[in-house]
């Protein structure tokens, strides 16, 4: 295998693990504010679909952001109003809006577009467009540094670079603000927050409102800038793996990233199994790989490697007691 | 003091939560730097008036004033930043934050955490030396103990500059010796001109440090006294209304063969924690056995163990049979075949379903027995019919077998557990707080049954964490300490005083 | 004490929960440019307006009543199967090798061959998210997720690389053999005398899907095994001091919910298609979910509901053949449901709570 198929697997990695990223951390916010949230994959479906949509009509890939954002947050209102202000169960409320989004975007794109539930191929600036950073052409020749840095780093799109950014501004908000330290603790206990004269329901709204956002983000990767346009159920099960990727990180912001790395790696090889043959000498089918990311974050889960411990308030709506 | 206005005056305070009135007309004056306990009953509304005070309940009716002035109390941030601090029962702290960080929390001064903790910290030491709390600010919540978690929550209130500190039942939790020191604490805030209001069921407690008392009963304010001017016997009355009936109507036990026999008795809870120390007890048939303790002292854990859900090492036989303490004959059912009847400390999480009706507990334990079953099904009509009986003869009020646990009263509730394993004919009965948050009239019945059961000659163990209870109750009292027996005495020879040594960890 | 009465609680809350789904399904199709009251009215004729309607009506219910038992009865256990889809899927595997590795006689014995091992298969693969929930103490709902995920692996691998007959290039198993062909509604009323569709796929699987309400019913409410499994789900405390193992009610549970998913596939593979497909549960796994909640895990309302969205499949199949709306809608009308009934149920029992405390008040 040589140096440069090892940068186009890479390549291909840091592309498929930008939208885990980015949903994984919007899991991050919900469930850090004891949230749970299995309506990732939902939230992004519909902003995939409703930023690819606007961007159709009107040409701007950036209006279209926003409104997959305007979706996303809409969901995660809604996913607020069940579990925060009716103290609904958190689980079935996020299974609702995974339907929900799989069944309108498919309504409103047949209403608006008449293609089977697709949006028309985006084109130009309906599209984000990889970005070539500055001196990737002149240092494309320098060896091993100039490949890495010309195909593996530049050639994005503003929503990767946006994606990886959100890692370590994660991880400050998190542990360096104030915002972030009440944030965890109404994920852990909600009481100790409401005695202390903190809103446990603005603190948690403003929790899945940042959920919202990120997954917004994360489904207008999926249909702007990884593929052109929105197809039906394209988000195919990215937010149970971020979901997975979540666990697998034990909710902490840069195994986050290891995590969906380590998961985009899996999505790239199924299209590479080539590579896999060549290095191991073994055959693997697609299906394991692509089973593989559930089946690490099930022995995770089962404590085999280290506990996974979620916040302790997660799942339990709160309610004022003496 | 005539010139100074009381620290908190509450005006004519009423709140009803629903049918249930929880505090009726309240007015009450405490002056600053002084210790003033609230005492009352369980239910009594204790809580409820002091929700009210921290902003937790709108109150229907009255006037809060803090230092005489009129204030609105919508919510807990108006009670601190009227100077309100409190420390609640079940302490309102971030188990895996540090001390400080718990400290911080929603007093933050600014934005940013790093500047925040480093003023906290500084700020935190100058309390700690000023008030002789001694805690460290980096050490991890769920890595120290209760009552080093206590003085984080007083801590609390103090960053927040509260003049005015409520504390809930303070000891509930704590061992004698730690309460004790919160006392000495709560002195050195009274001499610095820090507000107290101590709310306790213990009368030792008021009697030992307040300057006045108030006494709630079913939602009243019944009286406010000068603790010097006061007795023990006097506010007892007052808290229930009448002579408490100190004595059960019993004759003295006699005792026959041994029943249950624990010898090296140790129990190591699910954090690796031992709990119980190895205790060796004996009941026999015909006598009531007490288990006096203050909460948390390896009572709960012994009768876990002898109810079948907690594993334990060591030698238990029932009448001279061995009890398996782990493995698949080590649970509830197989306790019940061999004759031994539970009744729960925490009725309502174990005793009980709540959602199930009086009927389906009334076989809850006992669905597998034969009695109740008609082929392979069960036979819903024997388990109505027979709950019809207990209902009448332990009178259960509503006697409607139909209706879930959840609407019964607590004496009512208790009726039906202890109707169910009294009448199984137990040779050993656990009995665990029997009249915790039950009305008094229940009470008097309660003890007469579990009274009539020891005269058939069944063995009874007691563990209550009442004093009276266990001194008008059981026929001999072994007092628990930290996972060990301090001492066993009869209980027409003690008194409460000598308990209390002995509660307190002091070798009789 | 309960404010709302028992009969409010279970009538009257899912139908308004019903009613609020409806209105904003209708308010959908009225955005999306169609006439809601003719789009019922189609879903009525397509749906129950022919013995040709009924057959898919009540071929789709079979699915969702084995699917939303499978669901209620881990429910009454505390335990959220979401992994209906999962188990389904490989009921359907087991289905497949009982049908094709042994030469059966006659159908009878195919069908009790078949549903054992369907229900076996399906049972297997709940037991292992039950099993870690049991000992491990993983969340069961991200766990069966997780195997749904793992299951369509497998099927998908087997389907390709093992049981695809060679030559074939589709990912599916050979054709079922004539003599396990389960006889329809049509061959079943035929000696009756009553007239039934002949291409409808409704098949005697219903009849077994009402034999397992029936014994869903007998198992929770008449049995000290159901009696466990209720007691357990409602307090785990409590049923520790009773005796009753937590470890083995939730086994059981599981067992069981996993079963009931797996036999989901006598009806949808060895009665419908007669060969396994890679998509054959079709999210049927999912709607046990709605179909549950609306039911209020009582049998007698799974099998309302399940009724309720066969109906709703047969006329949402309907309305995306003779109008533009696609057959999406019925997704969108279950995520309401599911909203409704399962999340904000608060929301519609709140205003209730008022009105009988309004009426209680005006009475006393």
């Amino acid at each position: 295998m040589d140096f440069l198929t090892v940068i186009q697997l890479l390549d291909s990695t840091v592309r498929l693990a930008t939208p885990l990223l980015l949903a994984c951390l919007a899991g991050l916010f919900s469930e850090r504010a004891g949230i749970f949230d299995i309506g990732l994959e939902g939230k992004m479906l519909a902003a995939a679909f409703f930023s690819a949509a606007v961007a159709a009509l009107t040409g701007s890939v950036w209006i279209g952001l926003l409104a997959g954002i305007g979706a996303s947050v809409a969901l995660s209102l809604l996913h607020g109003l069940a579990s925060i202000t009716f103290r609904g169960n958190q689980l079935i409320s996020g299974v609702a809006i995974n339907f929900l989004a799989a069944g309108l975007t498919v309504l409103i794109a047949q209403d608006w577009f008449s293609q089977g539930g697709r949006t028309p191929s985006l084109m130009g600036g309906a599209r984000f467009e990889p970005i070539t950073l500055p001196f990737a052409d002149a240092l494309a020749d320098v060896p091993v540094v100039g490949p890495v840095y010309a195909e593996l780093i530049s050639g994005h799109s503003v929503l990767v670079y946006l994606a990886f950014l959100t890692v370590p501004v994660t991880w400050w908000v998190l542990f360096r603000t104030r915002f972030g330290l009440r944030l965890r603790a109404v994920g852990e206990n909600p009481a100790a927050v409401d005695t202390a004269g903190v809103s446990v329901i603005g603190l948690r709204y403003a929790a899945v409102v940042i959920c919202g956002v990120l997954c917004g983000i994360a489904g207008a990767y999926l249909s702007t800038a990884l593929q052109a346009g929105f197809v039906k159920d394209m988000s195919a099960g990215r937010g149970f793996i971020a979901l997975a990727a979540l666990i697998f990180a034990k909710w902490r912001p840069w195994h986050a990233l290891y995590a969906t790395l380590l998961f985009g790696l899996f999505g790239a090889l199924e299209t590479r199994q080539d590579v896999i043959t060549a290095v191991i000498g073994i055959k693997v089918q697609g299906q394991v790989l692509g089973a593989l990311p559930y089946v690490m974050t099930v022995i995770i889960l089962a404590g085999f490697v280290g506990k996974a411990i979620p916040p302790r308030a997660g799942g339990e709506p709160y309610v004022k007691e003496r | 003091m005539a010139d100074k206005a009381p620290a908190i005056e509450l005006k004519g305070i009423s709140k009803a939560f629903g049918p249930v009135q929880a505090n009726k007309d309240i007015s009450i004056r405490v002056m600053p730097g002084t210790i003033h306990g609230i005492i009352g009953e369980n239910g009594a509304g204790k809580s409820t008036l002091m929700s009210i005070l921290y902003g937790f309940y709108k109150a229907d009716k009255g006037e809060i004033f803090i230092a005489g002035n009129k204030t609105e109390i919508p919510d807990s941030q108006a009670a601190i930043a009227a100077g309100i601090g409190m420390v609640f029962q079940h302490f309102k702290l971030v188990e895996n934050f540090t001390v400080l960080e718990n400290i911080i929390l929603g007093a933050e001064d600014g934005r940013l955490l790093r500047p925040s903790l480093a003023k906290a910290r500084k700020t935190l030491l100058e309390l700690e030396r000023e008030y002789g709390l001694n805690v460290d600010p980096d050490a991890v919540i769920e890595e120290i103990g209760v009552g080093m978690q206590q003085r984080v929550e007083i801590l609390k209130a103090l960053y927040r500059r509260a003049d005015i500190l409520i504390l809930d039942e303070p000891t509930g939790v704590l061992t004698p010796a730690e309460a004790d020191q919160l006392f000495r604490i709560l002195g050195r805030l009274r001499e610095e001109g820090k507000t107290i209001i101590l709310i306790t069921h213990k009368l030792r407690e008021i009697m030992e440090a307040t300057d006045t008392v108030s006494v709630m009963r079913r939602g009243e304010m019944t009286a406010t006294v000068k603790t010097s001017e006061t007795s023990p016997a006097e506010l007892a009355e007052l808290m229930v209304g009448r002579k408490v009936l100190l004595r059960v109507d019993k004759t003295p036990a006699t005792p026959g063969d041994v029943v249950l026999d624990i010898k090296g008795l140790k129990v190591v809870d699910d954090q690796g924690v031992e709990r119980v120390k190895g205790i060796d007890l004996q009941v026999r048939a015909g006598e009531i056995v007490g288990i006096a303790g203050v909460a948390g002292n390896g009572q709960s854990e012994l009768l876990e163990v002898l109810g079948g859900y907690a594993d334990a090492t060591g030698e238990v036989t029932l009448n001279g049979q061995p009890l398996d303490l782990s493995g698949r004959y080590s649970d509830g059912r197989s306790r019940r075949t061999r004759g031994i009847g539970h009744v729960p400390e925490d009725r309502q999480r174990e005793g009980l379903i709540m959602d199930f009706s009086a009927w389906e507990n009334t076989a809850f334990g006992y669905h597998r027995s034969d009695a109740y079953q008609s082929g392979m099904l069960l036979n819903n009509a024997a388990i109505r019919s027979d709950t019809e009986g207990k209902m009448e003869r332990f009178d259960v009020r509503p006697p409607d077998p139909a209706l879930p646990a959840k609407s019964f009263s607590g004496g009512n509730q208790q009726k039906i557990v202890l109707a169910r394993e009294i009448e199984r004919n137990p040779d050993l009965l656990l009995v665990g707080q029997p009249t915790r948050g039950v009305d008094i009239g229940a009470i008097e019945f309660i003890h007469q049954q579990i009274v009539a059961l020891r005269d058939q000659g069944k063995a009874i163990l007691l563990v209550s964490v009442e004093l009276e209870e266990i001194l008008a109750l059981a026929d001999r009292v072994a007092v628990m300490f930290d996972g060990h027996i301090m001492g066993e005495r009869l209980s027409a020879e003690t008194d409460e005083k000598e308990l209390g040594l002995l509660m307190a960890g002091v070798e009789g | 004490m309960d404010v709302v009465p028992k009969w409010a609680e279970v009538i009257l809350v899912p139908l308004i929960s019903l009613m609020l789904a409806a209105i904003l399904s209708a308010l959908v199709i009225l955005a999306i440019g169609e006439d809601p009251v003719a789009a019922v009215n189609l879903m009525i004729t397509g749906a129950l307006g022919s013995t040709y309607g009924w057959g898919y009506t009540l071929y789709y219910a079979t699915n969702f009543l084995f699917t939303g038992l499978a669901v209620s009865v881990a429910f009454h256990a505390g335990l959220f199967n979401i992994g209906g889809e999962g188990q389904a899927m490989l009921g359907g595997l087991g289905v497949a090798l009982a049908c094709l590795l042994v030469p059966w006689p006659h159908w009878t014995i195919a069908l009790l061959a078949a549903t054992v091992a369907a229900g076996l298969f399906g049972a297997a693969w709940a037991a292992i998210p039950a099993f870690l929930q049991a000992r491990r103490g993983s969340h069961i709902v991200i766990t069966t997720i997780m195997f749904n995920f793992i299951a369509a692996a497998v099927l998908n691998y087997v389907l390709v690389n093992l049981m695809r007959p060679a030559g074939s290039m589709d990912p599916a198993t050979a054709r079922f053999p004539e003599a396990v062909h389960l006889p329809t509604l049509h061959d079943i009323l035929g000696v009756v005398g009553i007239e039934f569709s002949k291409s409808a796929p409704a098949n005697v699987t219903f009849l077994i899907a009402i034999l397992a309400c029936v014994l869903v019913w007998l198992l929770l409410w008449r049995t000290w095994l159901g009696y466990e499994i209720r007691s357990y789900g409602k307090s785990e405390s409590a049923a520790k001091y009773a005796g009753i193992s937590p470890f083995a009610i939730t086994m059981i549970a599981m067992l069981i919910s996993g079963g009931l998913a797996g036999m989901m596939a006598i009806n949808n593979v060895m009665g419908e298609a007669e060969r396994l497909v890679l998509n054959a549960v079709e999210g049927a796994g999912f709607i046990g979910i709605a179909v549950a909640l609306m039911g209020r895990n009582h049998p007698f309302g799974v099998f309302l509901a399940a009724i309720l969205f066969g109906f709703l499949y047969q006329g949402g199949a309907e309305l995306a053949l003779w109008t533009s709306i696609p057959r999406e809608l019925i997704v969108v009308i279950q995520a309401l449901i599911i909203l409704f009934t399962g999340a904000l149920d608060n929301m519609v029992r709140m205003p209730l709570e008022r009105l009988f405390l309004m009426i209680r008040r005006g009475n006393a």
